[in-house]
């Protein structure tokens, strides 16, 4: 494919590789102090282990899989109230197809689903904002989750319905925003990341001046990745030069996608549709202040919070997952106890098994039950 | 209806409603008139015997092909019934045949199992049916047997086929999924995914204009072909739901041998991969039907490559990889970069994902 085949091309990767495992020899680690690089987005996650980049790369280098898949980080909570808007018999619930199996304290969606609940896979919220005009004597509630990348679309759709003075859309609103997540992370005692790898589909959004206090108050280096393989070797080996030359500094090689200011028009619609909550849940990460968002005032009338009542209990995740430390980087999937024998992609006791980007369901998927034994 | 499709001895019976009803399920006149025009009419071109409630075979005919009966049955339940290069009753048709096949059969007959959703039109059941006579025509294999129900509003989706084949498997010919052996050979007779991808974009959910088409086709000939190249052959198997990537790993468990194959050797059409890219999804997770893979010892590798390429059906042919002594039980995919990753078993369906 044109423009795609240049960013896999194998000889580059190579050379790529080489210059990854010269600099990374001048650093000075040792084998249990390996370089650690966070890549924040699960699409990166997802790359990594589609490619077989980890094998590729010198010992010395460890991947850690960060907060960035929208999906795994969906507390249970949230699906339970899902579930509890989408059993209701007026209600068609849309939703996007990865977040149909996370598991609810009772079921997910996709089990809801089979016990009779009207639930419909849709690949944008146009789509279900076309499924209300169809069924104008139903209620259809569109499943908003996702980070900047997604919020955007949702945010324009909500606009659409407002200016069309649709009243049978409403918006159960998850979306959730990287920047106060990032630097929950960073202020945690003992993080011990060097670097991060940063998401190219968010950054397109919100640019790259909002990782600033990344360098400036925790120096460290983040660069700003594509998706290809070679946007992910390129970006590791920026952020080795910056750890070899003593630096922390924002890098954005995604600059083919990213703007530096990132996307103003989206960000309007962003701004004027939603503000942030004063908390939201994150799975195995906690209440994260000013993490997520909801609608504002003018646009109540489609906000499924307020439409419908939802249960909004809090629900512990299961005692045995660890996925709070995979997502942090302090353990690897293999250390949970359950990882690989009740926590399968089958049957999901995490959310980091559910979507194919949760570190849990890469590793079992692409890599096997490596480093389990 | 039971029994064999056969011409009756009076004029044949016609539908005039546009939609079929529970009426022509029913069992009385209505049901008559539907199986005698629709069915009956479009199937029963060799001219057969009496109405019976059975499909009856000259024993002796059958064992003069082979020294073995083979027996399947396959439900097919795809929506849309109309789609880029097929539809449910080609596919119905063509699914059957090809799991015949693949087990080294040559197909004699088919049966059809037909559930109608209420109310639908009569002119869709025709085109499906008559796509089902053309396709078995074209194939030889001839529909003897059937049975039609029709099911109330929403107890299905428009309409579901169910084929049942038998055929004759040669003489000295043993193919099985255990019989893998390290050093064997797995090659696919062209394009992967052109099905699923199809089927996917036909739901108009998506739209995206590309011009992927199904690749539904009678396996059948190019089996015979390619045994004749590679009598050696060890197995094969048509690569329909979960895609290639399940029938390796079913090879790697039953041989307990290890697969591996190369990310560049795997044929796919620069739409089908950008279909996968833009949706997040794994080319070789999606169905096929007329697509099969094939392991065969690696002396008879290049003979069957060339002779499988040579066919109509096969000229996009590849060898994708080896059978292997390690890691048994597992399918290893080289990527393109020389890393590895493991190709395991899909859970459900394959979900796009939101980014």
């Amino acid at each position: 494919m044109r423009f795609v085949d240049e960013f896999r091309d194998p000889a580059l990767a190579a050379a790529l590789i080489r210059e990854i495992g010269t600099i990374c020899a001048t650093l000075g680690r040792a084998k249990d102090d390996p370089v650690t690089v966070m890549e924040v987005c699960g699409g990166h996650t997802h790359a990594i282990f589609r490619y077989g980049l980890e094998g590729l790369l010198p010992d010395l280098i460890e991947f850690v899989h960060g907060p960035g898949c929208p999906v795994c980080v969906l507390p249970m909570g949230r699906v339970d109230d899902c579930v509890a808007i989408a059993e209701r018999p007026e209600v068609i619930f849309a939703t996007f197809g990865d977040a149909m199996r996370v598991p609810g304290s009772r079921k997910s969606l996709l089990q809801a689903k089979a016990d009779g609940a009207d639930v419909r896979m849709v690949y944008s919220p146009l789509d279900a904002l076309e499924l209300a005009r169809r069924n104008p004597d139903r209620e259809v509630v569109f499943f908003g989750l996702g980070f900047e990348t997604t919020m955007p679309s949702t945010a324009l759709t909500v606009q659409r319905a407002a200016r069309e003075r649709i009243t049978n859309f409403s918006l159960f609103c998850n979306h959730i925003t990287i920047i106060p997540t990032l630097r929950a992370l960073l202020e945690q005692p003992d993080f011990g990341i060097d670097g991060f790898i940063g998401p190219g589909h968010v950054s397109m959004v919100i640019g790259t001046a909002p990782y600033r206090f990344i360098a400036e108050e925790f120096r460290k280096p983040l660069v700003v990745a594509g998706f290809e393989p070679i946007d992910l070797l390129q970006s590791l080996l920026m952020i080795l030069r910056q750890m070899a030359a003593g630096e922390a500094r924002i890098e954005n090689q995604y600059a083919r996608v990213v703007p530096e200011r990132g996307n103003p028009s989206a960000l309007r619609a962003v701004e004027e549709v939603y503000e942030p909550r004063p908390t939201f849940e994150w799975r195995g990460l906690g209440s994260i202040e000013r993490s997520g968002v909801r609608l504002r005032e003018p646009y109540a009338a489609f906000d499924a919070e307020r439409r419908f009542a939802v249960p909004d209990v809090k629900v512990a995740d299961p005692a045995a997952c660890r996925c709070g430390e995979v997502l942090t980087g302090a353990v690897k999937p293999w250390a949970c106890p359950v990882f690989g024998t009740t926590c399968t992609p089958e049957m999901p006791l995490g959310a980091l098994m559910v979507s194919s980007e949760g570190a849990c369901a890469a590793y079992y998927q692409y890599g096997g039950l490596r480093g389990a034994a | 209806m039971n029994g064999p499709f056969s011409l009756p001895r009076r004029a044949p019976r016609k539908v005039t409603q546009p939609k079929v009803t529970l009426a022509h399920g029913g069992g009385g006149t209505a049901m008559r008139d539907l199986i005698e025009d629709v069915f009956l009419e479009t199937f029963s071109g060799a001219g057969h015997a009496a109405p019976e409630d059975q499909a009856r075979f000259d024993l002796s005919a059958l064992a003069a092909q082979g020294d073995r009966l083979a027996f399947t049955t396959d439900a097919f339940v795809v929506d849309p019934l109309f789609f880029p290069g097929g539809d449910i009753g080609k596919l119905a048709v063509c699914g059957t045949i090809n799991d015949l096949a693949v087990g080294g059969a040559r197909p004699v007959a088919l049966s059809c199992a037909v559930i109608i959703e209420e109310g639908l039109p009569l002119e869709t059941l025709r085109a499906v049916v008559a796509s089902m006579a053309r396709t078995a025509a074209e194939a030889g294999v001839v529909i003897v047997t059937g049975d039609t129900k029709v099911v109330a509003r929403g107890a299905c989706d428009k309409l579901f086929l169910t084929t049942t084949g038998i055929g004759v498997v040669r003489t000295g010919l043993d193919v099985g999924i255990a019989k893998g052996r390290p050093g064997d050979v797995v090659l696919v007779n062209g394009l992967l995914g052109d099905h699923g991808a199809a089927i996917l974009n036909a739901r108009g959910d998506l739209a995206l204009e590309t011009p992927i088409e199904s690749d539904c086709a009678p396996l059948h000939d190019l089996v015979a072909t390619l045994i004749a190249a590679a009598p050696g052959i060890r197995m094969m198997r048509d690569a329909t739901r979960g895609g290639v990537a399940a029938v390796l790993n079913e090879l790697a468990e039953a041989s307990g041998v290890g697969v591996r194959i190369r990310e560049t050797d795997v044929p796919l059409r620069p739409e089908v991969n950008g279909f996968c890219e833009i949706l997040g999804l794994d080319p070789l997770y999606l169905a096929n039907e007329g697509k099969l893979v094939a392991v065969v010892p690696p002396e008879e590798a290049e003979a069957a490559l060339a002779a499988v390429r040579a066919h109509l059906l096969g000229r996009e042919a590849a060898i994708i990889g080896r059978l292997a002594a390690e890691r048994p039980g597992r399918v290893v995919m080289e990527t393109r970069f020389g890393g590895e990753r493991i190709v395991d078993m899909l859970v459900g369906d394959q979900l796009p994902r939101i980014c």
